[in-house]
Parts: C-alpha cells; structure tokens; sequence
C-alpha cells in the first residue's frame, strides 16, 4: 500500500478549535513544538566515540555525549551486543540484558579472583549494618536458613 | 563505589575521571546522597546494570578541571548537581524538559542521562566517589549560594525538586485532598510542598512508623500505616466523603510493599517491571477526573496497573523525571526564605569507605533511616 503526504490545509475545518492553552504537559514543559520539525537541532560537539557504546535502535546514532563507565565485555557483552538488536519496545531487548546482567555477577566474581582478590561477598552485602542494627532480625533469618538446610540435609539423607 | 551484582556493593580504587569531551568538568565531591531510585540498581531490577559501575546522582562537589568549551563553571566553585544530564540545546532541553534530553544517552530514547544509573540512563559512573566527571558543565550544575548549607545544596540535585514537582504535577487546586503514598525522602517532600500549591488537606500512607510519625511533624499533615487498615482504597474514599482524593501522588515505585500478588511478580521473579502497588491504589483512590501524578520509578517493561479504571474515570496522568534545573532558582528561593528545610530529612552522615553498610541500612530501613549522605574523606576535613 502506498501512502502518500498529506496536506491538511485542504482539509475541512482543519485547527479551528485549536487551543495552545489547552495543554496537560503545563506547566512542566514549555511548548515549542520544536520536535515537530524533527531531530534538526545544532547538536552538542560529538564526544569522541573511542570505546564501545551501544545504541538503542530507535535513535540514529551516538548521542554528542556517553558514559564511559563499563563497556561491554565477555560473555555478558555479547549478550548485550544482540539485545540492541532488538527495539526499547520488545522483551527481546529488556529479558536478554537482565540475563547478561546475571551473567556479569558470575564474570565480576572470576575478574576478583583473578586479580588476587577474593571477595568479602558478607561485607559488600553490608551485614556489618545488620549485626550492629538489626540483629536478632540477622539471627532469626541464620536459623531459619539453618533449619531448612538440616531438614534438607536429613530429607537427602533418608532418600539415599 | 563498585556495584558487584545485586545487593553487592564495595570500596574499591579507580582511574581518575577524564575530561572526555570539551563541555565537562572533573568534580571533587563533598556530599553525596543514596537515594530510593539507588534500590532499584542496588536490588539488580534495572536491565543493563553493568558490575564495575559506580552509582550516585545526587552530590554536591568541588570543579577541579574543566573542558575548553565549559564558560559558566570556574575551577574552585562549589557546586550542586542536578542527577539529569542535559545538554540545553535539544528540542526537549529548550521545552525545559531537562529530564528527557535527547543527547545524553545513547543506550535508551525513552529516558534521559543519569548520573551513576546503569547502562539504560546512560552508562555514567555516577557520585559515590571521590572525583566524577560531569558532563555539559555549564547546563545543569550550580554554584551553591552563599551561605547555603551543603546538606542542604545536595537535597537540591533530586529529592526536594522531585517531591515539588510530584506536588506540582497534582495540578493542585486550593482545597484539594491530596494523599501522597510513600514516606520516603521524595513522598515526604511532596507531601511538604502540596501545601505550597495551596492543598486542603495532605493524607500520608507507608508501612513505616519512624516515616509516618517524622512525616506528620515535618510536613504537618496526617499520616496512616497502611498495615494497620484494611482496604486502603476503603479508608480514602470514607475520609474524603466517598468521592476520592482530588491528587493522588505515587512516591513509591518499583519496590512497593503492600500486595503479595504484586511483590511476587514486580520484585521477586521480575515478571512485571517492578510492584506496582502503590501506582494501582493511586488510581482506585482517585476522584472522578483527578489526577495522578506518579514519580515512583519503574522499569522499562510493562505493569500490572488497572488502566480500565483510569479511562472509565477519566484520571488525568503526569508523570515524569524530575526537570531539576528548571526548578532550581525557585527552589533555592525556598531554602533560603525558610519555606522549605531538607537538611531536616538525613538522618545518616556516612563515611564513603562504608557504603556497603550505607546501603544496607537505607535498602533494609535500619535504624530509623531517611536519608542517608555519604562523605568522602577529602570533605571530612
Ligand atoms: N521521578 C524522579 O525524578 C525521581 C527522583 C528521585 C526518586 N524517585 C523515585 O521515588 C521513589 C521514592 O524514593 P525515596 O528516595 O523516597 O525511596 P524510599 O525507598 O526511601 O521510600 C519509599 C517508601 O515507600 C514506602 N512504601 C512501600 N510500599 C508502599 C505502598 N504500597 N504504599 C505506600 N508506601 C509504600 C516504603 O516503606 C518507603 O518508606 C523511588 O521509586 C525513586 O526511584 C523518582
Ligand atoms: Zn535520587
Ligand atoms: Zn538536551
């Protein structure tokens, strides 16, 4: 089907209740209606693009600015590499960057190791904070931890 | 700051920050705030939230280095700085929708950049760290007036706009009852400034009672623990003569409490993109053509929200990232004149060596926290 341009001067009654004051974004936005013209304004110097960034594609290109902070890598970034195939619109997108996200939990403990470092995983989930202000809270959570895993352990047991 | 996966957060050293394109500026930070948005990172429920990242969009620093084209900003200024990155010259910058520039992040069109806010606003490391790099230097950070209290300067780079502009966006009128859900630090303001847009009555709801009893002297208005009410929508529609609240404003966002069908599907299996509790209680507690205004953060996915109800009633919805620097000159009016004290809401002043502590006691609300600031060791002395 082909659809050609329409001109909406010729059309009956075009904008004659038209009412600028009318307008639900106020007065958070002040109207211009420069985005009716497209994406044509004079762009920022572009930040020059030495590291990877992923665009989404529903835009053309690299915004003038980024962040730097973690380019892709491993597996985790070819994870993320296909979701930008995909549109901010589809699951296709959003499922396969929270699995690379998961995946780069796995990376970033071996990257520790790696580097001769083994990670205080109890500090880092600061439970410092939860002995000094919430501990019969940390205890009762231990002992039921602790009694799911003797039933368990016990349950396994008797089965073998 | 060093994000190592979900609830995992630690100390760890990195490159300084460069100047990487001619409009930034390289800050030395002397405040900088956990914010609830930060749980939703912390908590793993934002999709491309990379380990390595440094998180942190509310801080307040010192310009060490600027790029050749900064003009406003001079080395040596103390600074606030908005958590919007916005470049001032796209289409949605000059509307003043600073929140939504157009030229700051590449990853994702449907939000703005964000200081320290994953990969999807941007790929910034954010504040929580010693020295940061600022991108369009001379768009949205400010020089702290003098005289203004930092503590009070780096509640002014997200919760006190955020919680006027939730108060804003209520298209308030003189009179109207308006029930803010939340008592954190943003549902706290907003329930402050519905009284500067003229609300007739102000109703609170959260789970917490060191909030609640806070919220009701701070914002001096009425405050109810929705564990001890039944049916929540119920109470409102009794106590406003069975009409419904004229605003209501959802402070809450993705990680809400309140309904296991919700917290089951938002929060724990991520099958929607964060609880949508709050969100779904503001709209059945609404009058008749009211309006809901909704800061509470969710993901990019989709919600369970019940949209029959919204067109059957004829809600109005606003909703957006708070546009600090247009509110800012207004604002720090605010804070000067008296009208508006945030300092008043930490709670926690928080050396940046223990974030991961820092993190636990705002994500588990320990020991009585509303806000938590942490401070780097060059700003102790
Ligand atoms: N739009 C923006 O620009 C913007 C800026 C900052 C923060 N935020 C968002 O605002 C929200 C609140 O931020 P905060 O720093 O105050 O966080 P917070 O975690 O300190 O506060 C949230 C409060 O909501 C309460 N709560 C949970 N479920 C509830 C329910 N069903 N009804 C009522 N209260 C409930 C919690 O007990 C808590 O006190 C977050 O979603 C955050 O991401 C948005
Ligand atoms: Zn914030
Ligand atoms: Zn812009």
């Amino acid at each position: 089907m082909e659809n050609k341009p329409v001109d909406y001067n010729l059309i009956k009654g075009w904008g004659i209740d038209a009412d600028p004051k009318n307008d639900p974004t106020y007065p958070m936005k002040h109207r211009t209606n420069e985005e009716q013209k497209g994406y044509t304004w004079d762009r920022p110097t572009q930040q020059p693009i030495n590291i990877e960034v992923l665009h989404s594609n529903e835009r053309p290109n690299v915004t003038a600015v980024f962040g730097t902070s973690t380019p892709p890598s491993g597996l985790s970034g070819m994870i993320r590499r296909y979701a930008f195939q995909y549109s901010e619109n589809s699951y296709g997108h959003w499922l396969p960057l929270l699995l690379a996200d998961r995946v780069n939990v796995v990376e970033g403990i071996v990257d520790d190791f790696i580097n001769g470092k083994v990670p205080n995983i109890l500090a880092e989930k600061g439970y410092k904070a939860e002995w000094k202000h919430n501990r019969t809270g940390l205890l009762q959570k231990a002992a039921i931890v602790g009694a799911i895993s003797t039933v368990a352990f016990l349950l396994l047991r008797k089965k073998n | 700051m060093n994000y190592r996966g979900p609830k995992r957060v630690r100390i760890d050293h990195k490159p300084m920050p460069e100047i990487m394109h001619p409009q930034d500026a390289i800050v030395r930070v002397t405040r900088s705030c956990i914010c609830g948005s930060d749980l939703h990172l912390y908590n793993g429920n934002v999709p491309d939230t990379r380990v390595g990242m440094t998180f942190g969009h509310e801080f307040t620093g010192v310009v060490e280095e600027i790029g050749s084209e900064v003009q406003k900003l001079k080395v040596g200024d103390h600074v606030l700085v908005p958590f919007n990155i916005a470049c001032g010259k796209c289409a949605f910058c000059k509307q003043e929708l600073y929140g939504n520039c157009h030229e700051s992040n590449s990853q994702a069109t449907a939000v703005g950049g964000i200081f320290g806010y994953s990969h999807t606003a941007g790929g910034y490391d954010g504040g929580q760290a010693e020295y940061v790099r600022v991108p369009y230097a001379d768009v949205g950070p400010t020089v702290i007036p003098e005289g203004m209290d930092p503590d009070d300067a780096v509640m002014l780079t997200d919760v006190v706009p955020t919680g006027y502009q939730a108060a804003e966006m209520g298209g308030i009128q003189k009179g109207d009852t308006v029930v803010v859900f939340g008592a954190g630090p943003v549902g706290i303001m907003a329930a402050k400034c519905a009284w500067l847009f003229g609300a007739g009555r102000v109703i609170v709801f959260d789970q917490l009672e060191y909030r609640l009893e806070f919220v009701k002297n701070y914002a001096q208005c009425e405050a109810y623990n929705f564990r001890e009410i039944d049916d929540v929508v119920v109470f409102v529609k009794k106590t406003t003569d069975w009409m419904g609240a004229d605003v209501c404003i959802d402070a809450v966002g993705a990680e809400a409490a309140g309904n296991a069908m919700q917290t089951i599907t938002g929060r724990k299996t991520l099958l929607q993109a964060g609880s949508a509790t709050a969100l779904h209680w503001a709209i059945n507690a609404v009058k008749k053509g009211g309006i809901v205004s909704i800061v509470g953060i969710y993901g990019p996915t989709d919600n369970l929200v019940p949209i029959g109800n919204l067109v059957n009633k004829g809600i109005t919805i606003r909703a957006n990232q708070a546009s600090v620097k247009r509110l800012l000159p207004r604002l720090i009016e605010h804070v000067q004149s008296g009208v508006l004290n945030p300092k008043a809401l930490i709670t926690h002043r928080i050396p940046l060596e223990e974030v991961s502590d820092g993190y636990r006691i705002f994500s588990a609300k320990l020991d009585n926290c509303i806000k938590p600031v942490l401070i780097p060791p060059s700003a102790r002395i």
